[in-house]
């Protein structure tokens, strides 16, 4: 099992079995280290592929099962995606190269270790009384819930006079550029690094930023941070596509995380792309894009499913009867957000998307603050994020109903091989 | 300022009601002194008549055949007081009881009531034996004591300026001497504030009242100097009630219970203040001061991790060298706020922008977060 995508592949059917053995964290603290936890898993059929996105009558978090953490990519963008979502940007605030490489590794192993449902160091309790345990606790007693972490670098991480990974940028991790409409706020864009948790459990995904975040103080600080609920797309294609906060089933036509050939086409990174540390990594672009819902929820019906070009009820382009029969996109508006969002509108560009539902209340007018939390892998972002999104800003006519306020870019390095391998190694070495 | 808090150390009252230890000097003690220790006190000796005595109720009849005014301490071995008595007049007696358990202690005559004063080594025996600690903790915590007083006995002279301009109506002069004032206090607050009663009276802020509770102290005079602009007679009256009460602190701080897992926990939320009050600019939202106080607050925790390092750095060296840079590193951020750095003229924190204040609260959990794990140190 060194490949997420090849897990997925092959446990499709797995999910029941899952259901029935899936640890629990403290069971999981019973039986050892986090190989034999892991191996269990794998043994067990319990990997990648628990299928939390379908009718379930179990919920989710209940099945629980761990996401293994060794691989060729990272676990969190092929992976079946999971209910819940804390991403995190950090600021590096060291200056010591060595420094950062030791936090990696820490990270590493402290992600090696709550991805399997186990606790941080030495555990939450049961240490001097005097001093703050290893572990904060809240994840005590709840199953692995299919987290996955996953990490990214900021094109300032490769910054002259920083960590001299200046030759190091990739060509394809650009600074994006701003687009019409953009309300961008500093505060909440950009970061050195970035951690994605996702799990079915919202609690375990905010116990592993929070941790990682306690683990980097001193040489990282939190730039800004996204939680996200009720993912908007889904990378197991047979299953219902998730709506969005407007109502509306978008991104039908995702990339499956299952379909090995795509992913290596628009995906993953590969040997020849020209930056070698990223073979087998992705470029992520994250966006929280907030809906004007108020105005939204104003609107006729038939305006709402000509914005997007799909009925309301089943989610099926115009004109056709199924949420995936094909689309006609020239019996859409010309401004259809699904027909200038799809790749025949942009010389095939795919990008497999991840995003989230957000709602962090309301802002000081009462209105809620919600939207998307966009979030694309792409092989390379100019080939994928860049077209479409232009397309979309210039044209879109779902703009007068959304706004995007934060955007970020990051390089996502390959997967962690073993034990002895960290998050990033061979960018710094 | 927090509201009442017995973490750190805990409050003399409570060691009393505890009675684990507990000095009584009540004039009740008049009864006859038999098997009483004799402590013949005068301006250049300390005479008991024994130095080795069986734990429990234990007597003191005192006599100062000196010239000056002295007091009679029994002591912990790290300073901490167990029973005391105080203004014995030259020619008089007193007696001094105490529930002592078995160990050592040192009594101390203070001539002058000044000073270490003239000690004597004094052991208790039987009962349970108190546990063993490294002398080099008790050498720490007896440092600390002495630098809580220090700063108790600073902080009178720099309020009396303060409080003196508060009596004069000069607001001006006030507002100069307000930041100062607090420093001292600023610097051992987790030891000031293990006296519940003395904190709400002198540094709780307006939102920090009870029902019922009238408001008084420092940041009462803040907003009349800074909001309102004017010291009127209920000013006046507050600025002669907090010199009361921080001279009430000063007579009381040595009797705080100091151990060494507390000093080192201290420290740390010396900076918890920093993190939760000042890097937000609440606590000193009318003065705009709050960088003083984040100084005090970081040589105050500084002390006391400087204190217990020599044990710190025998069991967890990674740790202090990381304490050690994180130290400086503050130091270092806060330096960019003053141009003077011997003085303590900080930027108005008002002037401090948002993306430095994020700044310094990453400072501040950069320390703060090897700091939590300072006592376990401490412990091993």
């Amino acid at each position: 099992m060194s490949d997420t995508t090849d897990a997925g592949a092959g446990t499709t059917d797995a999910a029941g079995g899952a259901t029935s053995s899936a640890p629990s964290r403290r069971s999981l603290l019973g039986w050892g280290g986090a190989g034999l936890a892991l191996g269990a898993a794998a043994a067990g059929g319990a990997v990648a592929a628990v299928r939390g996105d379908g009718d379930d009558a179990v919920p989710a978090a209940e099945t629980g099962a761990a996401v293994p953490f060794y691989g060729a990519h990272q676990a969190g963008i092929a992976t079946a995606v999971q209910d819940r979502l804390h991403f995190a940007a950090f600021d590096v605030t060291t200056k010591d190269r060595g420094e950062l490489i030791k936090l990696l590794k820490d990270w590493t192993a402290a992600a090696a270790r709550m991805t399997a449902g186990q606790t941080v160091g030495e555990g939450a309790y049961g240490g001097l009384a005097e001093a703050p345990p290893d572990d904060t606790g809240e994840a005590l007693g709840l199953k692995p819930s299919r987290l996955t972490l996953t990490i990214g670098f900021g094109p300032s991480l490769f910054a002259k006079g920083r960590f001299g990974l200046e030759g190091k940028r990739p060509e394809a991790l650009v600074d994006i550029p701003k687009f019409p409409g953009d309300n961008l706020d500093p505060a909440r864009s950009d970061g050195d690094l970035c951690v994605q948790a996702c799990a079915d459990d919202p609690q375990v995904a905010v116990h592993a930023i929070r941790n990682l975040a306690r683990i980097g103080m001193g040489k990282t600080a939190i730039r800004w941070s996204q939680l996200g609920f009720g993912k908007t797309s889904s990378t197991t294609p047979d299953a219902q596509t998730p709506r969005n906060m407007m109502g509306f089933k978008d991104g039908t036509r995702n990339v499956s995380g299952t379909d090995t050939a795509a992913l290596a086409k628009h995906v993953w990174v590969g040997d020849k792309d020209g930056s070698p540390w990223m073979t087998g990594g992705s470029y992520l672009v994250a966006r929280r894009i907030r809906m004007h819902i108020e105005t939204w929820d104003r609107t006729g019906l038939q305006e709402q499913e000509d914005v997007f070009g799909r009925d309301k009820g089943e989610g099926a382009p115009v004109g056709k009867a199924k949420e995936r029969d094909e689309p006609f996109l020239k019996a859409m508006k010309p401004d259809a957000h699904v027909r200038l969002a799809h790749p025949d509108s942009n010389d095939g560009a795919t990008i497999l998307r991840r995003g989230y539902s957000f709602t962090d209340g309301t802002d000081g007018l009462g209105r809620l603050d919600a939207g998307l939390f966009f979030l694309a892998y792409q092989r390379d972002v100019r080939k994928g994020f860049l077209p479409v999104q232009r397309s979309l800003a210039r044209n879109d006519a779902l703009n007068e109903y959304i706004q995007h306020v934060s955007s970020a870019i990051f390089a996502v390095p390959p997967g962690v091989r073993d034990k002895d391998d960290w998050w990033g190694r061979a960018l710094f070495s | 300022m927090r509201a009442v808090r017995l973490s750190v150390v805990t409050a003399a009252t409570t060691v009393a009601a505890l009675a684990a230890v507990t000095g009584c000097s009540s004039k009740s003690d008049s009864k006859s002194a038999d098997g009483a220790i004799q402590v013949t006190a005068s301006d250049d000796a300390c005479k008991l008549s024994k130095t080795e005595f069986a734990a429990g109720h234990v007597q003191f009849a005192i006599e100062n055949k000196g010239s000056k005014i002295t007091e009679v301490y029994l002591l912990f071995p790290d300073d901490r007081i167990v029973a005391e008595r105080e203004n014995i007049g030259p020619g008089t007696k007193q007696n001094l009881t105490a529930e002592v358990k078995a160990g050592s202690y040192e009594v101390a005559c203070k001539p002058g009531m000044k000073g270490n004063g003239i000690r004597q080594k004094v052991t208790v025996t039987g009962g349970a034996q108190t546990p063993k600690r490294d002398p080099k903790l008790d050498a720490a915590v007896a440092a600390y004591r002495t630098y809580v007083q220090q700063q108790a006995d600073e902080t009178l002279p720099k309020l009396k300026t303060f409080t003196d301009a508060i009596a004069a109506g000069d607001v001006e002069g006030a507002k100069k001497a307000y930041a100062p004032s607090r420093i001292g206090w600023e610097r051992t607050e987790p030891v000031a504030e293990s006296f519940g009663d003395i904190d709400p009276k002198t540094d709780v802020r307006e939102d920090g009242l009870e029902k019922g509770q009238t408001w008084t102290g420092w940041h009462r005079l803040e907003k009349a100097l800074w909001k309102d602009g004017k010291i009127g007679d209920e000013e006046k009256k507050l600025g002669v009630q907090l010199s009361t009460d921080i001279a009430d602190w000063q007579k009381r701080v040595g009797t705080a219970e100091i151990t060494p897992t507390s000093m080192a926990n201290g420290a740390k939320e010396l900076l918890d203040e920093v993190a939760t009050g000042k890097v937000t600019g609440e606590e000193e939202r009318y003065s705009h001061t709050d960088l003083v106080d984040f100084k005090a607050n970081v040589e105050g925790a500084q002390k006391a991790y400087e204190l217990l390092k020599p044990v710190a750095s025998k069991n967890d060296p990674a740790l202090t060298a990381e304490l050690d840079k994180q130290f400086t590193a503050i130091e270092a951020q806060l330096d960019k706020y003053r141009t003077d750095k011997n003085s303590y003229e900080f930027t108005s924190y008002d002037k401090v922008g948002e993306g430095d204040r994020k700044q310094l609260s990453d400072g501040v959990n950069a320390l703060s977060e090897p700091l939590s794990k300072l006592a376990a140190a401490v412990a091993k």
